[in-house]
């Protein structure tokens, strides 16, 4: 299958292999499928024989901070004094990915068995799962599959009669993108503010009303049952590049692209090969200008850059970026570059949670300055200061939105300073403002 | 972005709206209790619920909220300022809200803005047409960049839609 273009040959069809299957979604059809086999053979295993094979397996968090998951695991109590609780974090709000939205409207008992299985590794008894709120039909198909799931004991007091307990409710988020960070996301579900925690206590230690509770990624969650299934060997065997990056990860390509979409690659694919081959390059007859490889929090890079660039979490490294969330902004040389940087720090401006003021502050200030620059007003020393904010809003946060924002304008003053110098040597307004 | 309707409330200058948690909606709302440990935990979800029955959330519902839940209306107030899908001013019958975030705006998200507000008659973005009939919005980052430019009109989102598609799609509505 796949959605909304066929799979291409080159994918690794994993996840998505049922994506535009629209009889995947049901408990039949999911059966038909193969479904809820890992979910019986983990509850064979032992709790811990579950985690090190997650450990082993080398799965990273796929919502774009790229920690081991079986690590994170891991740090859960092995004793249960108080309840443990599991965060589906379904909040996907990184502008450029749209992966766990297309996973959990196909594939929706993917996601639920990779939360079954999660839950009785580190023995939650309650999942929620956390769906932004603009997901109305995400969430419509994931209430419908959990309601399936319980009528037919996946869910419940007795998981598939193993006498295993896991609850599941989604939480439905209401706009803000701060809520896909793991402690804003708890608050979110306290029905507090979402805004993010001091970290110690890490949320393993005291996460939900202060028990132990592990916030994973849905596409992570998604790969669980591959893992258990097929095994920790072979999941860490689908590595292209480095042994550090397994498994396979989900592309979100949009932007000046011929073919926007999901491509499921395996870690240290071609960037080159996923942009041309599969998604179609650069349509109109341009020319690729630049690409953010992971979501609009991750550095800028230029096409040469992009050229050679590995999708893994070191290729990226390389090639001056991270892999962030798969979410592939590509711009081509149509593009007015600092009227997009103008728009996405606007983007990290609104969407602060404005307790932190090097956030607060640093992001309206940044946005502003663009804005200047775009009516033509701009002075070079605007530039400089745009950087030193950049720093000033570095590493001094409670969580990193501030830092996001900052490397996404200061890397494209890096890479396409002359852009932002044009403006600022005409006197010319942006068009489009 | 700026959600503001065109008018203001001050407390107590409209009449009383009907209480949303009695009878089903009581019921509905103590079913969600039992998902949670606590009775904040709610607050999202009665928040959803007061918004569905009156297409904002008034400072009478806020209160309301507040009682059922046993929170101060100060609390109930910060969340509700918090997240912006939750309206603290009427609008429009179609709440229209356009992705204009980088990856849709490269792609002419701000020409599908301009056709919405043309076809609708709304003077400007947060402000309600003339017949009390849409509301125009810009949104940060709708989730579906890959289906530029994504919109949502009330809870549908709709996919790929062009400058010259709007006026279809909002007779469709209409």
């Amino acid at each position: 299958m796949g959605f909304p273009h066929p799979s291409h040959p080159r994918e690794t069809v994993l996840l998505s292999r049922h994506f535009g299957d629209a009889e995947a979604r049901s408990y039949a059809g999911w059966m038909q499928r193969g479904g809820y086999q890992a979910l019986e053979k983990a509850l064979g295993m032992g709790r811990e024989q579950v985690i090190d094979e997650v450990k082993t397996s080398g799965v990273r968090g796929r919502g774009g901070a790229g920690f081991p998951a079986g690590v994170k695991w891991s740090f859960m109590p092995k004793e249960r004094t108080k309840p443990h609780y599991l965060c589906c974090n379904a909040d996907e709000g990184e502008p450029g990915t749209f992966k766990d939205r297309e996973l959990m409207r196909w594939t929706p008992h993917a996601v639920l068995e990779g939360c079954a299985i999660a839950a009785y590794a580190i023995q939650a008894e309650h999942v929620y799962v956390y769906i932004r709120g603009e997901f109305t039909e995400a969430i419509r198909v994931m209430q419908a599959a959990i309601d399936e799931a319980y009528a037919k004991g996946i869910l419940g007091q007795n998981v598939l009669g193993r006498g295993v307990r896991i609850e599941m409710t989604i939480h439905r988020g209401a706009g803000a993108y701060i809520c896909g960070e793991e402690t804003a996301l708890m608050n979110s579900i306290e029905g507090k503010r979402g805004n993010p925690r001091i970290k110690p206590p890490f949320p393993a230690a005291a996460g939900l009303w202060g028990c132990p509770t592990t916030v994973n990624n849905v596409e992570t969650l998604a790969a669980v049952p591959h893992i258990i299934e097929k095994g920790a060997a072979w999941y860490k065997g689908l590595s292209l590049s480095n042994p550090k990056s397994t498994g396979t990860k989900l592309f979100s390509i949009c932007g000046n692209v011929a073919k926007p979409g999901n491509y499921e690659v395996t870690m240290g694919f071609p960037l080159r090969d996923l942009l041309y081959e599969m998604a179609g390059g650069i349509p109109g007859g341009r020319k690729l200008k630049a690409v953010q490889p992971g979501g609009c929090s991750v550095p800028f890079i230029t096409a040469e850059e992009a050229a050679g660039a590995l999708l893994d979490y070191e290729g990226c490294v390389a090639a001056g970026t991270q892999l962030g969330s798969g979410g592939m902004i590509v711009y081509d040389d149509a593009c007015d570059i600092v009227y997009q940087v103008m728009r996405l720090a606007r983007f990290y401006a609104h969407e602060s949670c404005a307790q932190c003021t090097q956030c607060r502050e640093g992001t309206a200030w940044t946005t502003k300055i663009l804005q200047k620059i775009l009516r033509g007003e701009g002075r070079m020393e605007d530039l400089d200061v745009l950087v030193d904010l950049g720093e000033q809003m570095t590493g001094k946060t409670i969580c990193v939105l501030s830092d996001s924002c900052a490397v996404a304008v200061v890397s494209a003053i890096q890479k396409f300073r002359p852009d932002f110098e044009a403006y600022i040597r005409s006197g010319r307004a942006v068009a489009t403002a | 972005m700026s959600q503001a309707g065109t008018r203001t409330h001050a407390p107590g200058d409209a009449p009383a709206p009907p209480k949303v948690f009695e009878g089903a909606g009581r019921r509905e709302l103590d079913a969600i209790l039992k998902r949670y440990p606590d009775r904040q935990a709610a607050l999202l979800p009665a928040l959803w619920m007061v918004q569905a029955k009156h297409g904002w959330v008034s400072p009478a519902a806020m209160a309301e909220v507040a009682e059922v839940l046993g929170l101060t209306v100060a609390s109930v107030k910060g969340v509700v300022t918090f997240y912006t899908m939750y309206h603290q001013h009427p609008v429009g019958k179609h709440f229209v809200q356009v992705c204009t975030t980088s990856p849709c705006n490269v792609c002419g998200a701000e020409g599908v803005v301009a056709a919405f507000l043309k076809a609708t008659g709304c003077a400007r973005m947060g402000a309600t047409s003339p017949d009390g009939q849409w509301t125009i919005v810009e949104a940060e980052c709708l989730g579906a960049c890959g289906f530029a430019t994504p919109v949502m009109i009330d809870d549908d989102l709709i996919e790929s839609v062009t400058a010259e598609s709007v006026p279809a799609l909002v007779a469709k509505y209409r």
